[in-house]
């Protein structure tokens, strides 16, 4: 099994300890038996996928509109999502119950409206309370929201119960705090949950409870009497385990639902796998949580349904509307510095669709079509984060729709199937913005970002920060010349690199352990194997700004500003040089060879966990902070003006059109970064073609292209600069209006105005 | 031979100069003076880039993976066929790639593109901007002649032709003439579409950054529904119109 899968991550999974659960084959759904005995004697989703699915290789005239049902549902929805808006983003928050999976009474928008039901809390976006990353983090998001928590539970917590937050701060080294507080390494999972872990909830569906137990416990004796460290960690992992699917059936039942038997039928099927979702969301407040590759799973039951004639297309279409009202209406409390970072109250429930499978057969169903199609049902949201696996053997039918769909709604992203299949096989899933895993059997230890762009500056003054003159950095010698020299600044990069790699790599190993330890996913990894590929995430974010800067350095002549600190505050460029973004070698090169020489450095280091590292070119929407944070660079840059989101080029500086600023982004070597790529493309309508129909083909040939060229990611936005300012200016009239940022979608009218500006300011390809 | 061109710039990726997308080529020199033109700064030849053919085919080959099929290279600018030669060589080393060629053109210099040249090009771009001759020296600042001259020869050798109409209320607008130039276009046989551009006034800064008088200060764009009455008028000659 699975020997077709190269792993490139440089572990090899454990099939060895593949344990069989015979008895499975005793809950197989009833009806119409479904094909395969793998995934009947082990837990196997992507074998029951093999074995079932139905491909569609048609177009979208098949698909339902809204019923009465939704479009009422929704407008509840709507109702109780203007009330949040006009609370300040938070509608209603829980201060005393500590949130698990059984914590709260059953919750509901309509009961006699929804057709999949299943809250986070009693009542719908009321967020829960969840201290377990941080005690005095779920406290501040509460005070931000004019909320106080419970003094009781304050009192137990600090008293008597350890977080995530304390243990990482207990640990933290010298280098660690100098790094976060100078901003050269943000965003770290440290006091907020890690996220980026996906469930395999479709096993919830196709097992039921009873059997994933029975594995489980199987699996504990099995390492009876292996008592090693490492193992006694593992048992306890699987004991709680064990204890979370055992809620998730408790708080199942409290809907009504008894899910410890597989799923008899589409209606099933699709409430049994939300009910895995939320119960990872009820326990976890997670940076990103995704909920997989779920569509093309569920068309199977639905397939069946409608071939037995007991459920209609509009039916169907109604219970993947509600269920993704329902993904829509997940919430987490958060503080006001996380927004800031990560803005417009994301929850990147991605989903991903499509791709095809290691023997070319497409893995799109109508059911692919089924939850693009709910951006029109319902409009267009950030949430679901519907993500696109592309691939050039993509049917024709899908790569159209989806282009069509994008260029109505800006609300899809899609990433390079053709690419990532060889990594990863043909059943994985996008976790966060950019980062696949094999669906159920891989997680990543997030590790946000370090930013290169004050490295590189770090390198100039001797790792003095720029902005406050401390000695924030390891003391190296400075650059004392006037005029920077190319080879000279090269060798001060690379030593500094190393430091930040260090330095950086220590922080995410104390993280890791204290997350597994004080904050650990119990349902999530509950739905995985018990031995899984751990990949440790690191990230970049100012790779243009560095690669510009380069550049400048080694093909113009620039000079150094110093203040009375003897700190290089400034730089005066004379000459001209080539930017990141126009496809020119020159200086691409330079991008391409920071993103290798960062990941063998990151390489070289120990891990938790023995986690193979990975990097992302990835900034979510912590440009702006970035920019905040960082001094003058070479490139010309200013100090507090934001870096180009991911691995984009800087605004404006891709002057030769799309498919220059495209192939610079391409050339990104993805076997050094392999937690993703994310490049976010605007274009104005009018320039995509003159009439729909030649949008759509020319924006399908454009992704075509790009990902030919081994590019990874794009976030697809279509719309006029004059939309974003008017609704800029007029937010009551674009309550869904959705942009795609770095990897994810917001609501427009959501993120704050700095943001909403460095959103505007951005290139807009326009070939008038 | 490498032949030499002057350009004055590139844009990868535009969806609205021939079909799919297109690798266009704008090229330096022209020698009407159209009032509303949106790149002035392209009149003149040697503000151009001198550029050799073999240099500008080097760079297009990098992004076959984008224009092939539908989409391919456009030539405009300025007049391309203010350099035939250039052209040429540039549009027969596309072919040999197996790209989409379209010629971008006013016409004015139709008599200098040789059979070889458009026996290269795949479609070309006819901008007819006027189709009345003395209304069209108002607008131009040149003869509507060479352009009919040179479309007729398109005719005669079946070459596909997408017919450009740039809109200017007050300028270009008198329907009746527009009537006759339909009528016209029809005739022809070989216009397979017809592009009626709305003007806009995204040239006038470089109009005062070069120091010229822009007559058009006071004109606004058309209305969508002027744009959309003389799409019509084109359509009602069986000649689809965007």
């Amino acid at each position: 099994m699975e020997k077709f899968i190269v792993d490139r991550a440089g572990e090899v999974f454990a099939e060895k300890d593949k344990v069989l659960a015979p008895e499975v084959a005793a809950y197989i759904p009833a009806g119409k038996a479904f094909s395969g005995s793998i995934w009947k004697h082990e837990i196997n989703v992507r074998d029951f996928i093999q074995n079932n699915v139905t491909p569609y290789l048609g177009d979208d005239s098949f698909l339902a509109g809204p019923t009465e049902r939704t479009n009422k549902l929704w407008e509840k929805v709507s109702a109780l999502m203007a009330a949040e808006r006009a609370k300040n983003g938070t509608l209603d928050m829980d201060t005393k119950i500590v949130s698990t999976i059984v914590s709260h009474e059953p919750g509901y928008i309509d009961s006699e409206l929804e057709q999949i039901v299943g809250l986070q809390t009693d009542k719908p976006l009321k967020r829960a309370f969840m201290p377990f990353g941080g005690i005095r983090v779920a406290e501040k998001a509460c005070e931000a929201f004019g909320y106080k928590a419970d003094e009781g539970v304050h009192d137990f917590f600090v008293k008597n119960r350890k977080t995530h937050n304390d243990g990482v701060f207990d640990v933290y080294n010298d280098a660690i705090r100098k790094a976060r507080k100078s901003h050269i390494i943000t965003g770290l999972p440290d006091g907020y949950g890690r996220g980026r872990i996906i469930g395999d909830y479709r096993r919830v569906a196709l097992y039921g409870i009873d059997a994933l137990i029975k594995e489980r416990k199987e699996q504990f004796t099995q390492l009876d009497h292996a008592i090693t460290e490492e193992n006694i960690r593992l048992r306890e992992e699987l004991a709680e385990q064990v204890r979370a699917l055992k809620e998730l059936q408790a708080m199942a039942k409290s809907y009504g639902y008894d899910i410890s038997k597989p799923a008899q039928n589409a209606r099933e099927a699709i409430q049994w796998t939300y009910f895995g979702y939320l119960g990872a969301v009820k326990e976890q407040n997670g940076a990103a949580m995704s909920i997989g590759r779920i569509s093309t799973f569920l068309d199977i039951f639905i397939e069946r349904d409608l071939a037995a004639g007991v459920i209609t297309e509009s039916e169907v279409q109604e219970l993947i509307d509600h269920l993704v009202m329902k993904l829509r209406m997940v919430r987490f409390a958060r503080t006001p510095e996380y927004n800031s970072l990560f803005s417009g109250d994301p929850v990147w429930v991605t989903e991903s669709l499509g791709g095809i499978d290691i023997t070319g057969r497409p893995l799109v169903t109508k059911t692919s079509f089924r939850f693009l199609h709910t951006l029109s049902n319902i409009g267009p949201a950030p949430e679901p984060n519907l993500t696109v696996l592309w691939s050039k053997h993509l049917p024709e039918g899908f790569k159209k729709f989806a282009a069509k769909v994008s260029i109505e709604t800006s609300s899809i992203q899609y990433e390079n199937d053709d690419l990532m299949r060889q990594y990863w096989g043909d059943d994985y899933g996008i976790a966060c913005c950019v980062s696949a895993m094999r669906i159920g059997k891989q997680m990543q230890f997030f590790g946000a970002r370090a930013n290169l762009a004050k490295t590189l500056l770090y390198a100039i003054n001797g790792g003095r920060d720029e902005v406050s003159g401390d000695q924030a950095g390891p003391a190296m010698a400075p650059i004392t010349g006037d005029v920077l020299v190319y080879d000279e600044v090269m060798a001060k990069l690379d030593a500094m690199m190393d430091y930040l790699a260090q330095t950086y790599m220590d922080a995410l190993n104390i993280i890791h352990y204290m997350h597994d330890k004080y904050c650990y996913e119990r349902i999530e990894m509950a739905l995985h194997d018990r031995d899984i590929l751990r990949t440790m995430a690191c990230g970049i974010a100012g790779l243009s700004i560095v690669a510009d800067s380069l550049s400048a350095i080694k093909f113009a002549k620039v000079k150094v500003i110093r203040d009375e600190r003897g700190l290089a505050v400034d730089f005066k460029t004379e000459g001209e040089y080539p930017c990141y973004g126009n496809n020119d070698d020159r200086v691409d090169s330079i991008a391409v060879e920071l993103v290798e020489r960062f990941m063998k450095k990151l390489k070289s280091l120990p891990t938790y966990r023995h986690a193979v590292p990975t990097q992302s070119v990835l900034t979510i929407t912590s440009n702006v902070v970035y920019g905040k944070n960082t001094g003058n660079t070479p490139d010309g840059r200013r100090h507090g003006e934001p870096f180009a989101p991911g691995a984009n080029p800087m605004h404006g500086r891709d002057k030769k059109g799309a498919l220059a600023s495209l192939s610079s982004v391409a050339k990104l070597p993805y076997e050094y970064a392999q937690d993703g790529i994310s490049n976010t493309f605007s274009i104005v309508p009018g320039a995509l073609g003159k009439t729909e129909g030649e949008r759509i083909d020319n924006l399908a040939t454009m992704l075509d292209g790009y990902f030919a060229k081994n590019a990874f990611h794009m976030n697809v936005n279509v719309f006029n600069r004059e939309t974003l300012l008017d609704a800029m200016d007029h937010p009551e009239k674009y309550p869904q209006l959705t942009v795609r940022v770095s990897g994810y979608a917001v609501n427009f009218i959501k993120l704050t105005k700095e943001q909403q500006k460095d959103v505007v300011n951005r290139t807009f390809h326009n070939c008038m | 031979m490498d032949v030499e061109g002057y350009i004055h710039s590139v844009v990868t990726g535009g969806g609205v100069d021939g079909p799919g997308l297109r690798f266009v080529v704008f090229l330096s020199g022209c020698r009407l003076r159209c009032q509303y033109c949106h790149n002035p700064d392209s009149w003149i030849m040697q503000d151009g880039k001198k550029t050799p053919v073999s240099e500008l085919l080097h760079e297009i080959s990098d992004y076959k993976e984008f224009l092939a099929g539908k989409g391919g290279v456009t030539a405009s600018g300025g007049e391309p066929l203010a350099q035939p030669d250039f052209i040429k060589a540039l549009f027969q080393g596309c072919k040999a790639m197996g790209l989409h060629t379209a010629l971008d053109t006013s016409g004015f210099l139709g008599a200098d593109a040789d059979d070889d040249l458009l026996k290269a090009t795949d479609l070309v771009l006819l901008d007819i901007k006027h189709f009345d001759p003395a209304q069209y020296e108002v607008v131009t600042g040149g003869e509507l002649a060479p352009t009919l001259k040179f479309a007729e020869r398109l005719a005669e050798i079946k070459k596909p032709v997408w017919l450009r109409y740039v809109l200017v209320p007050g300028l270009t607008d008198d329907t009746d003439t527009i009537e006759k130039l339909a009528a016209y276009a029809r005739a022809l046989g070989n216009v397979e579409r017809v592009e009626v551009l709305p003007f806009h006034k995204m040239g006038e800064p470089k109009w005062e950054a070069l120091g010229y008088g822009y007559k058009l200060k006071g004109t606004e764009p058309p209305s969508p529904d002027l744009t959309a009455k003389v799409r019509t008028i084109f359509w009602s000659h069986g000649l689809p119109a965007v």
